[in-house]
């Protein structure tokens, strides 16, 4: 069977391209490797080369010629016994420019891939409904509460897990014999010896990658970064290695890992390491991202985190790692991913929140009551999925909407709800929806520019009164 | 060798010794960078046995013609994006692949990664369909050229970021000691990913914790169109694991035979427990870095004097004509190579795209 040589695509976007000048003429032998033909792209003139032996049989399309469609025969080589002059040029006009000929050759449009499949309008698909959302697990009447740190609950939530299942490891800087940077990992080491708990050299990149590979062997780790701050070091795995690899591997690959620790501003450490990331991390498909607020909330959730088969990342606060709250005494107390917590009902406005900032929202909404303005303060704690039904059902109700974030205002979480709320809640909208956040600007040292760059309880009391219109 | 263990128990093992050089098993004298290149030194080739000599060269001229194929059907616009080929390195992953335990060890690559996939033994219907995007790929169709895996075979991708995979390996690795499976990763890279930040981190962790894994260089010679010795500064890879105490060894990679008889050194060194061994393969690719590469970095006669001289397959033939294999055997099998490449190549030009529907699966694994 005599070969088609025909007119190859060399980059990702070709379609047409210029037969430069041919290096082989009728009748010469060629062997694999050898160029026959020059041809230019637009970005290049690369060399066409012989994937086959033979001898070139018929040239059809001249050199020189310019707009060659990807495709288009351009030579016909006869195989090893075959006499070169009796092949015939493919059935048709096959002139130089004759592109309607080169596409019956082709059956399929060039860089296109098959029309198969193609028939429906990207507007049809069905596109996967989000469920309603399970309500946490009722707390049982009688049930103990005790008063725990955040740290406390954190740590309790890792080693409650850890207990359960072999294949969890923690593995950070200082997480064992140092007990913890920020002592979160406090006692780990000597509940679950140095095969479970890992102290790394401070390499991110290096360990994220390690813990990411060690989730697609088939461990359960729990990958703690110092702060969040050097987690850009190793934001490459988060993204690119961990959110990604179930979706490239056609859901063959998973990656259940736990990226964990603290985010946001800290006290007067400067720009390089306060900054809060949960905007950059909840942009990502394929990454759950939780950054709760309460100890209750940390601890069933990082218990959530860790059982998830996906990637999670997992945001906490320097600054209420010390704070105590009320958490019940269960046997497993395991919070629902997704879903928003309604921390005060309120029916004049509603002030979104998430991580310490839901702090602030309820310090607000203290002072807003005692001048008579009821609000409601959500916390988000999820921030992707973010729970949009949560948010609009108390937009229905109090027609206003603030949201508070301790991050910079642009692209922020506040910006999605704004988004949010104007693409599915426009019609409950009394008034525009305001975002307090952080000022837009490097966090500074100095400790009185520090205070007037970072969110604060009478910042939110303004938005709120310029919302129900009580200025 | 008193290596710290995974808890990073802090017990420094370069506490001053001055005098006890003799006694210290860390010390100059025995430490063992160059004892595995001393072993392929003493024994370069593999001693296999006809049958193994024949699957050596039907897996590697595989190779060789599935990605021909694929260059084709690129050349035609049914494979989009990136596409890198594997041609000319066959030697390396196959001479690897087949000294490896199946049952328990892993591997890992790159972005080229087609032959690392049929050195497996993976149906090359389902690779060639995942580079024409069709549902029946190994990805669905949703990976592509550089996103193939196969969590059944260990092959664990298929990584476009360069140098990821090896603390992704690395990781792998971690797996494999902490499972205590006996399994040990291969975790392959090129001479470019070779300078990045994230190799040494791990060859540091992995030195470290003492973690089954063999480091492969695949030294191509160019990193795309940069070669070795304008980004280089120590252009002999295998020596870059000194620092970190790691054994390094130097193999021609266009010889399946000696690749094969340095994957036995040093599996057998890592499977005993010694740790981390990073092996360097010289080869080199014929084609462009990806089909998009005009390749003017380097002149025609370099490559063709590869082709002729080096070529792992045609080495092969050579050693197998010698051994008495009659010329008609030797195409019938090439025949049979490339009825079985067509047959991929039809199967992945006819079978259908994903549903639409599929855009939305597989983001992720649970419901919340």
């Amino acid at each position: 069977m005599p070969i088609e040589l025909k007119m190859p695509a060399l980059s990702p976007t070709m379609e047409e391209g210029t037969l430069a000048k041919w290096m082989v003429k009728e009748g010469d032998t060629v062997s694999a490797g050898d160029v026959l033909a020059e041809i230019e792209t637009d970005k290049a003139t690369m060399e066409f080369e012989s994937i086959d032996e033979g001898t070139v049989g018929k040239i059809l399309v001249a050199e020189g010629t310019e707009e060659v469609k990807v495709g288009t025969v351009i030579a016909i080589l006869a195989a090893e016994g075959e006499d070169a002059s009796d092949i015939e040029a493919p059935s048709g006009d096959a002139s130089a420019d004759d592109a309607s000929a080169a596409s019956d050759e082709v059956e399929d449009v060039p860089g296109e891939g098959k029309d198969v499949g193609r028939e429906g309008n990207p507007l049809d698909i069905d596109k996967p409904a989000a469920k309603p959302r399970a309500d946490d697990p009722e707390i049982p009447a009688g049930t103990n509460m005790v008063k725990l740190t955040v740290r406390e609950a954190l740590r309790d939530a890792m080693a409650e897990e850890m207990r359960l299942d072999d294949r969890i490891f923690v593995m950070g800087e200082e997480v064992a014999e140092y007990q913890g940077a920020y002592k979160v990992t406090q006692g780990l080491l000597d509940e679950f010896g140095p095969k479970r708990v890992i102290d790394t050299p401070i390499t991110e990149y290096g360990f994220a990658g390690i813990g990411t590979g060690a989730a697609m062997g088939g461990l359960r780790p729990v990958v703690e970064f110092m702060t969040f701050n050097f987690a850009m070091q190793a934001i490459d795995h988060i993204i690119n290695s961990a959110a990604k690899t179930n979706y490239m591997s056609g859901g063959q690959m998973r990656c259940p890992v736990v990226f964990r620790g603290p985010n946001g501003a800290a006290s007067r450490v400067g720009a390089q390491h306060s900054q809060n990331y949960g905007p950059w991390y909840a942009s990502v498909p394929g990454l759950i991202v939780i950054a709760p607020y309460d100890a209750s909330d940390a601890k069933g959730l990082l218990k959530a985190a860790i059982r998830s088969d996906d990637p999670v990342v997992f945001l906490e606060n320097e600054l209420v790692y010390g704070q105590n709250f009320e958490v019940a005494q269960l046997d497993d107390h395991v919070l629902p991913i997704g879903k928003a917590r309604i921390m005060r009902e309120g029916s004049d406005v509603t002030i979104v929140s998430y991580s310490i900032a839901v702090g602030v929202a309820l310090e607000a909404a203290k002072e807003l009551a005692e001048q008579g303005i009821d609000a409601e303060v959500i916390d988000l704690r999820t921030l992707r999925p973010l729970d949009t039904e949560t948010i609009l059902e108390s937009l229905a109700k109090t027609n206003r909407v603030v949201i508070a974030e301790e991050g910079w205002p642009t692209c922020s979480i506040a910006s999605e709800v704004v988004a949010v709320c104007m693409e599915q809640g426009f019609d409950n909208l009394d008034a525009p929806v305001l975002r307090v956040c952080n000022e837009d600007v490097p966090l500074p040292y100095a400790a009185n520019l520090e205070k007037l760059a970072l969110i604060d309880k009478d910042r939110v009391v303004a938005a709120c009164k310029k919302v129900t219109y009580s200025e | 060798m008193a290596k710290a263990s995974a808890s990073g128990n802090g017990k420094s093992n370069k506490a001053p010794a001055p005098s006890a050089a003799s006694e210290n098993p860390d010390s100059e004298e025995n430490f063992a960078l160059r004892t595995l290149q001393e072993s392929l030194d003493k024994q370069k080739r593999f001693e296999a046995s006809q049958e193994q000599l024949m699957h050596f060269y039907e897996q590697m001229l595989l190779i060789r013609r599935f990605e021909e194929k694929a260059g084709q059907l690129y050349g035609l616009g049914l494979i989009g994006g990136f596409c890198h080929l594997y041609i000319g390195q066959e030697a390396v992953a196959i001479g690897l692949q087949s000294a490896l335990d199946n049952d328990r060890d892993s591997v890992i690559t790159g972005y080229r990664d087609h032959g690392h996939m049929l050195a497996y033994g993976i149906d090359p219907k389902v690779i060639m369909a995942e580079l024409t995007g069709r549902a029946a790929g190994i990805s669905k169709g949703k990976g592509g050229s550089m996103h193939m895996f196969s969590t059944e075979h260990k092959f664990y991708g298929g990584h476009g970021i360069v140098g990821a995979q090896v603390s992704l390996g690395g990781g792998l690795a971690f797996a494999h000691k902490y499972n205590e499976d006996g399994g040990l990763c291969l975790a392959y890279f090129g001479d470019g990913a070779a300078n990045q930040g994230q190799v040494y981190e791990t060859m540091n962790m992995a030195a470290l914790w003492n973690l089954p894994i063999v480091f492969v260089v695949e030294n191509n010679q160019y990193a795309m169109g940069t070669a070795v010795k304008r980004s280089s500064a120590e252009t002999e890879f295998y020596r870059r694991g000194t620092a970190f105490r790691i054994p390094g060894m130097e193999v021609n990679g266009m010889d399946v035979l000696e690749v094969r008889q340095a994957a036995e050194i040093a599996f057998a060194h890592v499977r005993e427990g010694n740790g981390p061994v990073l092996m360097e393969c010289n080869t080199y690719r014929y084609r462009g870095h990806s089909m998009s590469d005009p390749a003017k970095y380097r002149t025609r006669e370099e490559v063709q004097d590869q082709r002729e001289h080096n070529d792992p397959i045609e080495r092969m033939k050579k050693l197998l004509a010698e051994n008495g294999v009659a010329e008609d055997k030797l195409k019938e099998i090439d025949k049979g190579i490339r009825a079985t490449v067509s047959e991929a190549a039809d199967f992945a030009e006819s079978s259908p795209e994903p549903e639409p529907g599929e855009l939305y699966t597989d983001v992720l694994v649970g419901e919340y």
